[in-house]
């Protein structure tokens, strides 16, 4: 009788091995159909018009023209004239027409009439944005932070920060909807193929059987595409007043613009601590803006927790656009916050970060010794002990390198998932979930899960995902799929198998629960002698295939995780410019299951962390409350020639493994902005405070401290 | 950021030759424009929709065309396009990007349009053998090029080795930027046989990734350079 939990490591045939993505070669010969690739006969093409003002009074909206242009097949309004827009980007009117271009011409033509209101799109903090802007957050008090901070010998003060910044998925946001008599069809690009079905049905009033939502192939969401959006029940509306299908994605400006923003979060920290290091007060006063809603509070400070500490948050309300989970929400604002403010005091000690880091490792609570290892082992990696150096200029030319370190923690445990698996006489082998796989390998992790539990190769199994017809799964958010889809194609896998072994075991003069499945065989465990091929077994099903159905289980899964990472920059003393040495990543995940992907999970993170590090800002005019930069020229990521050596070791074995799966798409995205400016202050001897780390910044770092940073 | 490296066009050499100045497939001026003279020209509101012909089409016009000093459009023109070896015959409005052309017309998908307009990568074709932004080539303009797109680079189930190299080195994720990507090494690998890390990393610089996949995108070009010369 097969068992649901995880196999030790001696009997593992996949688990913890490396394997190519199952859909990685559709995805490299440009086969895959994403959704923005997905055309259909009589087809149109959706755009929308959106606020030009960052606050304004809509007075009223004339599409009378827009109709009457070439191609125009559909008109549809999406603001109530008389309601306020709270951001520039705001959609007003959407409208479908023959071709792309008379799309655009036709938005053209729609006449909004504004009455522009007084708008705030900088990020400031609350006393410069005013009263009727902030919004009282969270304030909280443990212990004694006063008579701590009191009694502190060493104390550091500073103002830190990480800006808003943009999700800009490579695929943008949107949709290709197709009635065909009261059915919908929509192909989204969307992190939650099953949940989005229930939000068209809502919208557009129409029974939920009666919507498909499919996602086969997604561009990239990182926290941003939850949702059916403003756009997804609107492009439905078109194509039902067209009467013919109807594709909308948005452009790149307006993808920058309104489909989702990092939130900022800034903070004026002070720190006491004892002279050998020991941390004993925190005190912080932080704020953010997340556009025009308040946004969650921050957990400060960040997994090393004084003993005695005070918070207190709020929230600034602005025009810049509505924030929207960003990978890891709030965690890389505060690891910023709260690894460079120990960093800077670790310096007025003065003491090495990573001595100081390692003698205040109880702070870090339940997971210290975790914390410990992979700092030891991360520092190995990056000969942190033979290159670290105290603060400031090592030699008298321009270019200064420097070390900087960051921890960082995230939950995972997993989403609620069904899996339905099917055995087929023929031998064959299906699972299907209405999950999605946004290119961090759940489809590969699901073959890989059941071909585990068949004690069969990845290539046997096909993998039903993306389709919201197949039994629901949760949204891909948070770090939670591995554990919600891992678990229930296990569970699913082995109740399928044990219906199998029902019907076979009579042919092994065996009971059904003295089988085992391994190595393309179902045979007997106590003596393998007995056995019979997968093939075989499977045609004792005779014309039926057995299908069994499975569901996310907590003994599966766990939540929780740390993880080290360490940074080596130089820095052009006379042109601010950071460039990345070296980064090393130590990661615990609990059990691996693919290792390869694992890896491009961490290393993908460690780039995207070295773009927000550096690069990236969702720039603001105040003077028009528009978005400066929504395009990829100016909005920028990095290139190849940014990064620098990666180097990524994942913690496994004892201590890691039985603690089963754990999600792995936030947590090493976390600490690279706060290494990478820890990294930057030991190199020029003064701190940047907040990222991105432009060389505008550099530069008035070094200003503002003459002295520090030139030998 | 190093700004040199981000414009360079995807899969050119890393010789600090401009794109800017030389037309997509880089035969000069003989036989298409460059972007550069046609902006200046034409003016960058393509979506005026009217387009001079002369000093656009240049002296290797296809016979379909107007003839010089003629106005093209703004309806809908005949325009064929060779594709993958086959011509098409379509009729388009001479404003149509060639990526919109293949995207929206031909339902050849492979190329995806990110930026639009000539940072990203994710859009890149082959035009006789070297590769072009095709969501800033005009469609009527890309007449007279052998257009290879992502999927004229192997038939249908099969892999071209730059493909099967991504597979390999696990170099994508959502894999949005990678057709453009693959199509870029292949460019790249065509005019730098055998070439160094430090020749991939500014060589590649024209595409742009999300996820983070350069570490496998950057071993992917070296171990594909290895198997097209038979050295794995």
């Amino acid at each position: 009788m097969a068992d649901y939990k995880w196999p030790p490591a001696e009997k593992r045939s996949l688990i913890g091995k490396s394997f190519s993505r199952v859909d990685g070669p559709v995805k490299s010969s440009g086969r895959a159909k994403y959704s923005y690739d997905i055309n259909r006969p009589g087809m149109l093409y959706g755009k929308m018009v959106f606020s030009p003002y960052a606050h304004a009074n809509v007075k009223s909206i004339d599409t009378k023209a827009a109709e009457k242009m070439p191609g125009v097949r559909a008109v549809l309004v999406m603001f109530e004239p008389g309601k306020e827009v709270l951001w520039a980007g705001q959609e007003i009117v959407a409208l479908a027409a023959e071709t792309e271009e008379q799309a655009r011409d036709a938005a053209r033509a729609v006449k909004v009439e504004y009455e522009v209101l007084p708008h705030l799109v900088s990020d400031v903090a609350p006393d410069k944005a005013g009263a009727e802007h902030s919004k009282a957050g969270s304030e909280s008090k443990d212990g004694d932070p006063d008579g701590a901070m009191k009694s502190a010998e060493v104390t550091s003060e500073g103002t830190y920060g990480a800006s808003v910044i943009t999700h800009c998925c490579l695929e943008a946001h949107g949709q290709v909807a197709e009635w065909e008599g009261e059915k919908l069809t929509v192909w989204a690009s969307s992190q939650n193929v099953t949940g989005i079905a229930g939000e068209f049905s809502k919208a557009l009033n129409v029974p939920a059987a009666n919507v498909e939502t499919i996602t086969q192939y997604m561009g990239g969401g990182f926290g941003s595409k939850f949702g059916a959006d403003p756009w997804g029940p609107a492009c439905a509306r078109l194509a039902k007043q067209a009467g013919r299908p109807v594709k909308m994605m948005l452009e790149r400006d307006q993808e920058l613009m309104e489909a989702g923003a990092r939130p900022s979060i800034h903070a004026r920290v002070k720190l006491g601590a004892k002279k050998d290091g020991t941390v004993v007060a925190w005190d912080s006063e932080s704020w953010g803006t997340s556009g025009p809603q308040g946004g969650g509070n921050p957990p400060l400070p960040y997994v090393l927790r004084a003993a005695n500490r005070r918070t207190k948050h709020t929230a600034v309300l602005t025009n810049i656009g509505p924030g929207r989970a960003w990978r890891a929400p709030n965690h890389p604002q505060c690891a910023v916050i709260t690894m460079c403010a120990l960093d800077d005091l670790a310096a007025a000690i003065p003491m090495d970060p990573l001595d100081f880091f390692i003698k205040n490792i109880e702070l870090t609570g339940e997971r210290s010794k975790v914390y410990h290892e992979e700092l030891l082992r991360a520092a190995e990696m990056i000969e942190w002990k033979k290159k670290w150096h105290p603060r400031g200029a090592q030699n008298k030319g321009p270019i200064q390198r420097g070390l900087g370190l960051s921890i960082h923690t995230w939950g995972g445990g997993g989403h609620q998932s069904n899996c339905n698996c099917t055995i087929h006489p023929d031998g064959s082998v299906e699972v299907s979930l209405g999950s999605q796989d946004l290119g961090t390998g759940t489809r590969t992790i699901i073959a890989l899960v059941a071909g585990e539990t068949f004690g069969l190769p990845i290539p046997a199994i096909t993998v039903n995902i993306g389709d919201s017809h197949y039994p629901p799964s949760g949204a891909s958010g948070g770090s939670t799929t591995v554990g919600g889809v891992g678990s229930s194609t296990r569970r699913a896998a082995t109740n399928a198998l044990n219906e199998l072994f029902a019907k076979v075991a009579p042919a092994l003069n065996a009971k059904p629960e003295e089988l085992e499945a391994v190595g393309g065989k179902v045979r007997v465990a106590a003596d393998p002698s007995r056995a019979i091929s997968w093939k075989e077994a499977c045609a004792k099903l005779g014309a039926t295939p057995v299908t069994a159905a499975g569901q996310r289980s907590m003994d599966l899964i766990s939540s929780g995780v740390g993880g080290a990472q360490m940074a080596e920059v130089s820095v052009d003393t006379e042109t601010g410019v950071v460039r990345i040495e070296e980064i090393v990543a130590v990661q615990d995940c609990g059990l691996v299951l693919n290792l390869t992907t694992a890896q491009s999970q961490v290393f993908g993170a460690l780039i995207m962390g070295v773009t927000y590090a550096l690069f990236e800002e969702k720039l603001m005019d105040e003077q028009t409350g528009c978005c400066l930069n929504p395009d990829m020229e100016f909005y920028k990521l990095a290139g190849l020639a940014d990064i620098g050596k990666f180097q990524v070791h994942m913690m496994t074995g004892p201590g890691y493994d039985e603690r089963g799966l754990i999600g792995l798409g936030e947590p090493p995205v976390v600490s690279p902005g706060a290494a990478i400016s820890n990294a930057v202050a030991n190199a020029i001897g003064v701190r940047v405070p907040t990222i991105p780390i432009t060389p505008a910044k550099v530069l008035a770092a070094l200003e503002s401290a003459p002295r520090a940073g030139r030998a | 950021m190093n700004d040199e490296h981000r414009h360079n066009p995807p899969g050119s050499p890393p010789d600090g030759q401009d794109p800017h100045e030389t037309s997509p497939a880089g035969e000069g001026e003989a036989k298409g424009f460059s972007r550069r003279a046609f902006l200046k020209g034409a003016g960058v509101t393509v979506s005026a929709g009217v387009m001079v012909t002369e000093g656009l089409l240049g002296t290797g016009a296809a016979s379909a065309q107007p003839a010089p000093g003629a106005i093209a459009g703004p309806g809908p023109v005949p325009i064929t396009l060779k594709i993958n070896g086959k011509p098409h015959s379509l009729q388009l409005e001479p404003r149509v990007t060639l990526l919109d052309a293949l995207r929206d017309h031909l339902d050849i998908t492979g190329a995806k349009k990110v930026c639009d307009r000539a940072t990203c990568g994710a859009c890149t074709v082959l035009l006789d053998g070297k590769a072009a932004y095709s969501c800033t080539v005009l469609a009527i303009e890309a007449q007279n090029y052998e257009i290879t797109t992502i999927e004229g680079l192997a038939a249908e189930g099969e892999l071209s080795p730059v493909s099967a190299a991504f597979v390999e080195h696990d170099a994508q994720q959502c894999g949005f930027c990678t057709p453009g990507f693959v199509v870029a090494v292949t460019a790249f690998l065509k005019q730098n046989p055998n070439p160094s890390y430090e020749q991939v990393t500014a060589g590649l610089g024209g595409n742009l990734c999300r996820c983070g996949t350069y570490m496998g995108v950057r071993e992917a070009a070296l171990d594909a350079a290895k198997r097209m010369a038979g050295r794995a």
